[in-house]
Parts: structure tokens; C-alpha cells; sequence
């Protein structure tokens, strides 16, 4: 291994500026002329919007300029679009009602915005914000997930008949029919996925600014994936050319799913800039985050097993409901279909599956990825429908799950819906998880807090996740509308430093380090000459960003695919330098050698001798600069095995998790540091929706949890320190041996967090968030 | 408008605020320190906090108007010499932040913090860290972080 | 948030001038309340008069009881020595820290949450408020949802609170807003027993049923049994009446184990 190469525990480049105060964030970049916008939004759930009256806010000190959604398509502006096709019952591809980027004829959810002021100062736009007078008819609301279906249900879009955006199976239900009709018994349970705000610390944020000399429109945005961003923006938005497009994604407080999507406020300050030729800055307040970024979750389920004398799966069956609110974002049906769907196999050999799923519409912010993504939902409902099965057959949680394993030497494992697993060994980590969390001793544990009052109990789940997002002919042909491949440029610079340029983004995974770990390793540059850019389309050439656990997977074999490149040529520059062969210059440790010779040139030598080129090999171009796009050939699939143990105070309901251990399996670790730090926020991730957070609509479509002051995040004194080791097996697909990780905390928690309820409280089923009064509810009914 | 002056980091300061300007939008808009963070506006993600005469307190939760006199320090204000505070070096070594966004305004909790509590239990950390949220790093390493922290800026 | 016109009171008398003189102005001490509603724009005051430089901080304990100026914040309460456990353990639970170092028992006793804390102190140890105009019992304070006995123009100037034998607060607060859900002050001091109950109803109040049950004997079994209607209690996502009528007797309990 290099000094600081992969699997070492490097201390972050980006960490200092981020501890002086040094971050540049969205909001903190300020242009010359800068106006503010504040975009008014509809109070009401659902309303006609009979007219809308500028005149007062125009007129208001400070307004430079007023506009409603007419305004934007009078100039040729698209709207927002899904990109997503996803094909349903009878072929029936999902339902994509258009979506104006301010809203004309309809409100559809609380916040959904009807027009923009913009004025010179921030407050001044607020109050003209304020003297906007909309006529609206509110029209009855419907927010349920698995009431917009039904008959006399409110209808949000002409193009969506019974709000019903997709109705989609998948499986074999022949054969999952006969399983359950043969079956010794059926498990079977009834759950909800509760809705999150995926809420990064750092609100959404957009200064759109436009050069007339030039023609040029620059858009500074809290993106995931800038160049998505752009190409959305351009292809289908007419908001610029993508060759006079430049969107910089500086510093980014926090994505989790959230900052992937094209927004309507981004898209009114990149257009509005042109239109008024001075920059327009809108930055979110929390209150608007919670109204309008899209949400996560927000499933109501059915799932069954089928059972054999000796527990064995025979068969799974799910039917449910999703909620995609009122417009369908950027990946929205994908997520409950094809990302859920395709992991309800698990880590087990169920070898017939069929799952029923309705995506609905209803009045309520717009749902789409979010930490995990269609992952987190089948995990759950298949852990909890697993431990209930174990429950139907009296055997212990663990057992019905070594039961069922899939076995290591099965690998690769074709499971039947869909995905084919590369590696993994859940055998070893289930077995090293319930060692380190002492599983046997569990019972003396309970003994004792019983003795306090206190209810004790331990819950498993054994995830598994598809991340790697994707092979770009696989999404293609299952209906995404981009390819998934992601591009990289390494640059050597004359003095032998390195840039590396990734179209991934970093928005607190540290990619600023791990890849230049790769380029350490790979390259035998010292990590400080590394540089590692992004966020800016005008810097990296191409992207798809950041998201579903891909960057390492995926954007960091593009480096290292680059890194190659640049041995190869360096082999004909140093070959040639040292009056050699080319098959017999070695490349090792940075440094380029003669077979057998102690004659030997460093790569930095080579760098330099490439850009001064005056004594040089004959047809080889000058520089040294390399490009690589790589499309994976499969996902990659973390998987592992965590176990939660909590203690409950019957008289209040309050959960205490008291021991938390995670046995994950990544493949190859670049920076364990950084590996354990995204294991630890996923954690919390999960852990949060489990117990403490919940999105709440009332039935007047009205958002109860609007703000923290009544959506509960997890803080520090809601969670345990973690117990985090691995179980690594290698994916000999992917050239870095690696699986992604940072989803797999938010995945693999909630299940076991309930399991150890349930567990505790000796009831069959609780649903999240378990807050206090729904514990102690279960614990009453109990006994 | 109306004039205000304090100190910030060391340096007299004074410029011309509304009654509603906020302290944090003073911080960030006239004297253009983008260090100190908005994360809410109900008070409740710390995003904001700074030390005014020496307490922790939210920037977005006081008028501008209300720091007149004041010493004001911020995460800008903390490293002296090109070395890090004991509190931030340990951020780092213990990788307690992720995308940096809650991290100003967690490493001005967490020095306020050891101040009052030199040596503080696990227990204590997560409890008087209640008023700041972070999304990324489940606080396992903030913790540790505050705990390395806690001994180097007591010895 | 609307613009207003800041003041700087250099007395409670300065700060009652200025506020009758604003055409409609209030008061502000650290602001942890006032603050975030003005930036709701739930208010739109003429004047905001701030009481931090008017000389209202300070705690005095004379051995019978202590008094707290209405600007001191929740953290020096909960630091100071000369305040009793009960009531510094009050101050130690109100918000974060940040919060506790601006916060102030005025501001908190004149908006008066219903979910408070320092309301149901005041009520439970037989408080007395001391305006710039009279001294107000806090039986006769606190008289409804943000309501007080405060009338126009009259200042919180301090607190004075009565030792007790006896007493303990406990609060089981909310998740998200770590207000109290239901918190239970207890009192035993030389005029009987004192219960107040924060969190549950409108405003917080004194628990009849409670104290005679403890007058008759000071122990946590004493309220085993006791049933609290539901009919005023409050319900939202984070608690029915049901549950935080019954955690009224929970921390009823645990308030009275902890008093000793």
C-alpha cells in the first residue's frame, strides 16, 4: 500500500477550510448587481388560482420585477420534468402531468409557487411577496397514500385519471399464488413507511447571473450533479444552450437525495437573471424546505410470506402504495418500482416474488429519492415480514435467517427479481454481528433491566442494497432517461502535480480525499500535489453526479481508468527518455524503470517532459492529460448485518438505544475514516426515521411537522456511540473491489431498530416513527 | 437604519443596520463573514452560534442592534497564528464533520462547552450539544472530537 | 420579519416610558421568544424595547427566599449557588445552551408557552411577580394561553421565589421541540403542598387533586390511582390527552421521588 494510498486512514484536505470559516457555499457567494427573489406560494392544498395581481408588488419599494408562470412560457421555458418511464400493468408507461415552473391554473400542495418578486434587498422582496394578491378557489384536497385512488377522491392532474401516476406488478404471481396455497404457513404484516424531510443542514440556495456580451447564463446551485442539472435545464427547459450554460455546485451543505432534482426556484433565477440582466439570488428558509424539497418514503404496505415445515421462504407477496405528491420529480415512479422491487429478495433464497405497487398522486410536496431510495422500504418490509415469520415458526430471528441465506459459494446468485449478486457472505457477517454484540448474552442483559423496570429488547436486520448506480443499458432498457456511466480527467501539470477532475460531487463524503488516495496509490504522487475538482461545468467536462452510493464505485474507477491511461503513454515518454523498449519500462511507486536496471525516470520527470517536449518520442502527442468514462458492467451490492438493542421505559414510552453494532460488507475500503463517518450518519439516518421523524399532513393538506420545532431530527443526545466493523468480500466486477457505502445505515437501521421494539414489548407490529406515545400505547395494549 | 459597533474577532467594527437586521445577517452580509451559518429559523439547528462576550449564543436569535458593545467571536476568529483551536484540530482528527454546513457553528457549541464543562462525559456532550443538528455524521465523532478536545485545551 | 424602531431602555421606568410613547411597542429581554415569532412575521411591532441594559439582572437570596431580576438568563440561574436545586434543575432544562445563555425568566414568565417551564415553578413554589407597577401573586399570574395579568405598559422587574422543604421538578419534553410535553413541579413548604402542572392545558396550572393526595401523604404512591380528565388537556401529534393526562402522573411521581 502507498503512504496514503488506498486504505488509509487519511485526515481530510477539504476539513480546513470548513473549520475557519473558509466554505463556499451558495449562499455565501454574492454577485455584483445582485437582486433577491422571493417566490410566493400557494397557502392552500389544492385551489384554482383564478388570478393573480402584481400591480401592489410591482409598485413596492425596492421590486425590480414581478413574475407569474405565464411569463416563463411567453419566453419558451419548459417545465420541470420526470425522468423516468417506467413501464406498468398492460405496458402502460407512468403518468408524467406536466409541471409549470410557477404554477398557472392550479395549485396542487401547500408551497407550490405561483409567482416571484424580485426586488433589491431580500426583505424588500419578502414584502412585496407579501402585497401579491392571488383569487384562489380552494378545491378539496386529498393527502392520503392509500385513499387517492379510490373513488370520489379529489383529482389533482386531467392527465392522471383516479390520481393513479402508475400501476405497476412485478414477479411471477402464478407461481407465488401456488406457493402460498402449499404453504405450512403464511406470515404476514401490514405497515407504513413513514414520509421523511430528507433536510441537509445547508437549504437549498441558486444566484442566477447572465452576460449579455457573451450570452453566457451561470447558475451557482446546491446541486448533487451539476452537469444534470445543466443538461435538464437545457434540453428540456430551453432556460440556456448547454454550450452557454455554466452551473457551478460550490461547497454543498448536504444533499441525502434531496439537491439531485431540478427545482422551480432555480430555474426562475437562472431565467429571471436574463430577463431583468442582473444576478437573482434565492435562498431557501428552512419553513420553504420543508414545503417544497421533495420528500422521501411514504409507503402503505401489505407483505406475506409463504412458509415450508422448516421455515424456509417459499414465496413473497407485497402489495402496496406509494406516495409521490403532487408532481412527479426527476427519478419519483423509478424509486418505489424498480429500486424497491428489486431488492425484496434480500440476502435470501425466496425463489418467488411478485409485489403489487400503486404510485399515487395527492396534494403534498413532490417524493422522490432520499438517502437510500426504494432501498430503505423493501429492506424494512422485508426485515420486519422475516422476524414475523420467525415469530409464526417460534425460531429465533437469527436462525430463520441462516435458515434462508443466500450461501457464499453461491455467488454469483441470479435472485428472481431481477438483480444478480456478485459477492457477499452473509453467513459471516450475521455470525461476526451477533458476536459483537454479544447476542447470547442478551437474555442476562434483559434479566437485569427488567429488575429496573426497564424493558429490554434486540432486534437484526440483514440488508442488502444495489448502489453503483448503474449500468447504463440496464437503466436505459427499464426506462431511465440518461446513461449512468460517470467520466474523470487526470491532469498532470508541468511541475508534476496532479488535478483530477470527477463529475461526481462531494457534498461531505470527502471525495476530495479518498480520490486523491487513488491517484496516490495508483500513480505514486504524494497526496498533497493532488487536487481533486468538481462542481463546475465549466471545469469538469461531463457527470452524472452524486447519488445511490455511486461515486466511488463508479467515479473512482473512471480515475484509476485515467490513472492507466496516463502509465501508458508515460511508459512511451520514459521508454524513450531512457533508451529503452517500451515493454520493458515498469511502472511502480511513481516511478518509471528499466527491467532489471536501476535506469529509472519519475512520473513528475515524465510529466514534465511531456509539456517540454524537446527530446520525445516520435507520434506521441505532447502533455500529459487523460480522460476516462467508465460504465459499469453490474450495481454493486453492500450488504451486512446490524443489531440493535433497546431498553424502554414502560411508563413514558421513551426508547433508549443502548448498544448498536453494524457488520457491513463495502468490498475494499479507501478511507475507513470516512467509510465509518457515512456508516454513522446513515445510522442516524435510519435511526431517526424509526423513532423520531415524521412527515405529517393534515387532512386539510395543511404540513404539521413544518418546521423542527415539530419534525424531529436526531440529535446527539438521541443516539448511542456505534459499533461499526466489516465483513468485506470483493466484487471482482468492479476494478476497485468497492460497493459504496454511504446509504447503508439509513437502510439497514429502521427494521432493526423496530424488530428491538417489538422485541421488547413482545407485539407483533409497531409502526415508525415509534415516539413515545406510540410505544407506550403498544406496551399498555401488551400488558 | 441605525449605526451599530462591536467587536468582532479583535477588530472594531460598526456599520448601518434596520431594527429586524439580525446579528447573523450583519455577520454575513456587511462585514461579508459567510463562516457563521443559517440552517433554520426557528432557532433550533445552532447552524448560527457564535460567542458573544464569551457565552454561545444563536446569531440568528438577536438583532443586530442588541451586539452594540459586544465582543463578538466567530469560527473565523478562532485560529491564531495559522494554528488551529485545540477544538477544530480535533474535528479534524476525529473526522467529525462531513459537509462542514452545521460544523462553525458545532465547533462554537462544543469550546463553549469544555469552557463550562472541562471534563465532560459522554453523557454531558450529547446533552449540551441538543442545540446543534447535524445531519451528516450521526455525532459519534463530534463526540470524540469534543472528548480529544476536552483534554488538550485542559492540559 | 417587518421593520421596527430599537430601543435600548436604560431602567424598567425608561423602558415604560419609551413603551407608552411607541405607538405599538413591546418590550424584549433576550429576545429566544420574541425573535423567532417577528420572524414569522406573526408580529409587527412599532417598537422593539430592549431591557438588557436596564438593570433588571441579578439574583439575591435573604435565606427565605430568592429573587431573580427579570433579565437574568436561565444559565446564570442555573449556575448560581443562591438559587435552590429545584429551580436551578428548572433553568437547566429550558432550551440549549445557547438558549439558556440569552434566555430570561422575565421573558419566559410574560409570554407564558403554555408549555414553559418556569411558569409551572413559579406557580408550584407560590412565586411572587414584582412588575414596575404592583406585586402580582403567580396564583393570580398566569390567566390563559400567552396571557397574563400583566396589564398594558407593565414590566416584569423581578421574580421572588419562597423556599420550600421540598421540591423537584420533572419534565418529559417534547422530542422535537424539547419543550415540555408535561412537566410537574412539586412543593412542600410550610403552607402545605404546592403541585403545578406545564404542558397540558392552555396555561400552566395548579393540580388540586394532586396536592391533596399528597398533602395527605408526601409519596409517589399517593398518586397511584389518580385519573386526570382529558377534557382540557392538550393533543397534538406528540401527545394525545390521553397520554400526556397520564403523564401528568408520571412525572407527578417521579417529581416526588426526586424531592425526597
Amino acid at each position: 500500500m502507498a503512504e496514503n494510498g488506498i486504505g488509509a486512514r487519511v485526515l481530510r484536505k477539504e476539513d480546513n477550510r470548513f473549520l475557519t470559516g473558509k466554505g463556499n457555499y451558495t449562499d455565501d457567494i454574492n454577485r455584483p448587481g445582485q437582486t433577491y427573489a422571493c417566490l410566493v406560494r400557494s397557502p392552500h392544498a389544492h385551489a384554482t388560482i383564478n388570478s393573480i395581481d402584481i400591480s401592489a408588488a410591482k409598485a413596492a419599494p425596492g421590486v425590480v420585477a414581478v413574475f407569474v408562470g405565464q411569463d416563463l412560457v411567453d419566453d419558451g421555458i419548459g417545465g420541470l420534468v420526470c425522468g423516468m418511464s417506467v413501464a406498468g400493468k398492460g405496458g402502460e408507461v407512468n403518468k408524467a402531468p406536466p409541471r409549470n415552473v410557477l404554477t398557472i391554473d392550479k395549485a396542487r400542495f401547500v408551497g407550490d409557487p405561483v409567482a416571484v418578486v424580485i426586488a433589491e434587498t431580500l426583505a424588500q422582496a419578502k414584502d412585496g411577496a407579501e402585497l401579491v394578491n392571488v383569487d384562489y378557489t380552494e378545491l378539496a384536497c386529498v393527502v392520503a397514500t392509500d385513499g387517492a385512488d379510490k373513488a370520489g377522491a379529489p383529482q389533482l392532474h386531467e392527465e392522471v385519471p383516479n390520481n393513479l401516476a402508475l400501476d405497476w406488478e412485478f414477479g411471477d404471481s402464478a407461481a407465488v399464488d401456488a406457493a402460498f396455497a402449499t404453504a405450512h404457513k403464511v406470515a404476514e404484516i401490514e405497515l407504513i413507511n413513514n414520509r421523511m424531510v430528507t433536510n441537509p443542514m445547508e437549504p437549498r440556495s441558486a444566484i442566477g447571473e447572465y452576460n449579455s456580451g457573451t450570452d453566457e447564463t451561470t447558475l451557482y446551485l446546491t446541486s448533487q450533479n451539476p452537469h444534470v442539472h445543466r443538461l435538464v435545464m437545457s434540453a428540456f427547459m430551453a432556460i440556456a444552450p448547454e454550450h452557454k450554460f455554466r452551473v457551478v455546485a460550490p461547497d454543498v451543505g448536504g444533499g441525502f437525495g434531496s439537491k439531485i432534482f431540478t427545482y422551480n426556484e432555480e430555474a426562475v433565477c437562472a431565467w429571471a437573471a436574463k430577463k431583468i440582466n442582473r444576478p437573482v439570488k434565492w435562498t431557501s428558509d428552512r419553513s420553504e424546505a420543508f414545503l417544497c424539497d421533495a420528500h422521501g418514503r411514504d409507503h402503505v404496505t401489505k407483505a406475506e410470506m409463504a412458509l415450508d415445515a422448516d421455515g424456509k421462504f417459499l414465496a413473497m407477496r407485497v402489495t402496496s402504495y406509494s406516495n409521490m405528491g403532487a408532481y412527479l420529480q426527476l427519478f419519483s415512479v423509478s424509486i418505489s418500482t424498480l429500486f424497491h422491487a428489486f431488492l425484496l429478495a434480500g440476502q435470501y433464497t425466496t425463489p418467488a416474488i411478485y409485489i403489487d405497487m400503486k404510485a399515487v398522486m395527492t396534494n403534498t410536496a413532490p417524493v422522490d429519492a432520499a438517502r437510500g431510495a426504494g432501498r430503505p422500504e423493501a429492506t424494512y418490509l422485508l426485515e420486519r415480514l422475516v422476524d414475523v415469520s420467525a415469530g409464526v415458526m417460534d425460531l429465533d430471528p437469527a436462525e430463520i435467517r441462516r435458515r434462508n441465506f443466500i450461501k457464499a459459494d453461491q455467488m454469483p446468485y441470479v435472485t428472481p427479481v431481477v438483480h444478480t449478486y456478485d459477492s457477499g457472505d452473509y453467513d459471516a457477517s450475521l455470525a461476526k454481528a451477533l458476536a459483537n454484540s454479544d447476542y447470547d448474552g442478551f437474555a442476562a442483559r434483559k434479566a437485569e433491566a427488567e429488575g429496573r423496570g426497564m424493558r429490554r429488547g434486540i432486534g437484526l436486520s440483514a440488508y442488502i442494497e444495489a448502489c453503483g448506480v448503474a449500468p447504463s443499458a440496464a437503466v436505459g432498457s427499464l426506462g431511465a432517461g440518461v446513461g449512468l456511466w460517470e467520466s474523470a480527467q487526470v491532469r498532470f501539470n508541468p511541475t508534476g502535480s496532479v488535478t483530477v477532475f470527477t463529475g461526481t460531487h462531494s457534498h461531505g463524503q470527502g471525495h476530495e480525499t479518498s480520490f486523491a488516495q487513488l491517484i496516490t496509490e495508483r500513480l505514486g504522487v504524494p497526496i498533497e500535489n493532488v487536487e481533486v475538482v468538481h462542481g463546475d461545468t465549466d471545469k469538469g467536462q461531463f457527470g452524472m453526479g452524486t447519488y445511490g452510493s455511486r461515486s466511488l464505485p463508479v467515479g473512482g474507477v473512471a480515475i484509476v481508468n485515467a490513472c492507466d491511461k496516463i502509465i501508458a503513454k508515460g511508459k512511451k515518454i520514459a521508454a524513450h527518455t531512457l533508451e529503452a523498449a517500451e515493454d520493458d519500462i515498469e511502472f511502480a511507486d511513481g516511478n518509471f524503470t528499466v527491467a532489471g536496471t536501476d535506469k529509472t525516470m519519475n512520473i513528475a520527470e515524465v510529466a514534465f517532459t511531456a509539456y517540454v517536449p524537446h527530446n520525445y518520442p516520435e507520434g506521441v502527442e505532447p502533455g500529459l492529460d487523460e480522460i476516462a468514462f467508465f460504465d459499469p458492467l453490474n450495481f454493486s451490492f453492500p450488504a451486512g448485518a446490524h443489531v440493535c438493542e433497546v431498553e424502554i421505559d414502560p411508563d413514558t414510552g421513551t426508547v433508549e438505544i443502548v448498544r448498536y453494532t453494524a457488520v457491513d460488507d463495502f468490498g475494499t475500503l479507501v478511507n475507513p475514516m470516512i467509510v465509518e463517518g457515512q456508516v454513522h450518519g446513515g445510522l442516524a439516518h435510519g435511526i431517526g426515521q424509526a423513532l423520531l421523524e415524521g412527515c405529517v399532513y393534515g387532512d386539510d393538506g395543511q404540513l404539521v411537522t413544518g418546521s423542527f420545532m415539530d419534525y424531529c431530527m436526531p440529535r446527539a443526545d438521541n443516539l448511542p456511540s456505534f459499533d461499526v466493523d466489516y465483513s468485506p468480500t470483493v466484487p471482482e466486477h468492479n476494478p476497485l473491489g468497492v460497493k459504496g457505502c454511504g446509504e447503508a445505515g439509513a437502510i439497514a437501521a429502521p427494521p432493526a431498530v423496530i424488530n428491538a421494539i417489538v422485541n421488547a414489548l413482545g407485539v407483533k407490529h409497531l409502526d415508525m416513527p415509534a415516539t413515545p406515545e406510540v410505544v407506550w400505547r403498544a406496551a399498555q395494549a401488551a400488558g | 437604519m441605525a449605526t451599530v459597533s462591536m467587536t468582532v474577532n479583535g477588530q472594531a467594527v460598526s456599520g448601518e443596520v434596520e431594527g429586524r437586521t439580525l446579528l447573523v445577517q450583519f455577520l454575513r452580509e456587511n462585514l461579508n463573514m459567510t463562516g457563521t451559518h443559517v440552517g433554520c429559523d426557528t432557532s433550533q439547528c445552532g447552524a448560527c452560534v457564535v460567542h458573544i462576550n464569551g457565552d454561545s449564543m444563536k446569531s440568528c436569535t438577536m438583532l443586530a442592534l442588541e451586539a452594540e458593545g459586544a465582543q463578538v467571536t466567530t469560527i473565523e476568529g478562532l485560529a491564531q497564528g495559522g494554528e488551529m483551536h485545540p477544538m477544530q484540530q480535533a474535528f479534524q482528527d476525529n473526522h467529525g464533520l462531513q459537509c462542514g454546513f452545521c460544523t462553525p457553528g458545532m465547533v462554537m457549541s462544543a469550546i463553549d462547552l469544555v469552557a463550562k464543562n472541562p471534563n465532560p462525559d459522554e453523557t454531558t456532550i450529547r446533552e449540551q450539544l441538543e442545540g446543534n443538528i447535524c445531519r451528516c455524521t450521526g455525532y459519534h465523532n463530534i463526540v470524540k472530537a469534543v472528548q480529544q478536545a476536552a483534554k488538550t485545551m485542559g492540559g | 420579519m417587518y421593520d421596527f424602531n430599537f430601543q435600548s431602555a436604560s431602567s424598567i421606568d425608561d423602558a415604560a416610558a419609551k413603551l407608552s410613547a411607541a405607538s405599538d411597542g413591546t418590550v424584549m429581554a433576550g429576545g429566544q421568544t420574541l425573535i423567532p415569532v417577528l420572524k414569522q412575521r406573526l408580529a409587527n411591532p412599532s417598537d422593539v424595547i430592549s431591557l438588557a441594559g436596564a438593570g433588571l439582572s441579578g439574583i439575591t437570596n435573604n435565606g427565605d427566599s430568592v429573587t431573580i431580576g427579570a433579565t437574568t438568563t436561565h444559565a446564570e440561574v442555573a449556575g448560581s449557588s443562591d438559587v435552590p436545586a429545584a429551580l436551578r434543575a428548572v433553568a437547566e432544562g429550558i432550551g440549549d445552551a445557547q438558549v439558556r445563555n440569552r434566555g430570561t425568566i422575565g421573558g419566559s414568565m410574560a409570554n407564558n408557552d403554555p408549555a414553559a417551564d418556569y411558569p409551572a415553578a413559579a406557580l408550584g413554589l407560590g412565586a411572587t411577580i414584582t412588575t414596575n407597577q404592583r406585586d402580582i401573586a403567580a396564583d393570580d399570574f398566569f390567566t390563559g394561553l400567552f396571557d397574563t395579568a400583566l396589564n398594558d405598559g407593565e414590566i416584569i422587574k423581578s421574580v421572588t421565589f419562597p423556599n420550600a422543604t421540598k421540591a423537584a421538578y420533572a419534565k418529559f419534553p417534547s422530542p422535537a421541540s424539547r419543550f415540555a410535553l408535561v412537566g410537574v413541579f412539586v412543593a412542600q413548604a410550610a403552607d402545605g403542598v404546592r403541585v403545578a402542572v406545564t404542558g397540558a392545558t392552555d396555561c400552566a396550572h395548579r393540580g388540586p387533586m394532586l396536592e391533596s393526595a399528597l398533602s395527605a401523604n408526601w409519596s409517589a404512591d399517593a398518586l397511584d390511582g389518580i385519573t386526570i380528565p382529558t377534557d382540557h388537556i392538550n393533543a397534538d401529534i406528540h401527545g394525545s390527552a390521553e397520554y400526556r393526562a397520564h403523564l401528568v402522573i408520571v412525572m407527578a411521581k417521579r417529581a416526588v421521588a426526586a424531592a425526597g
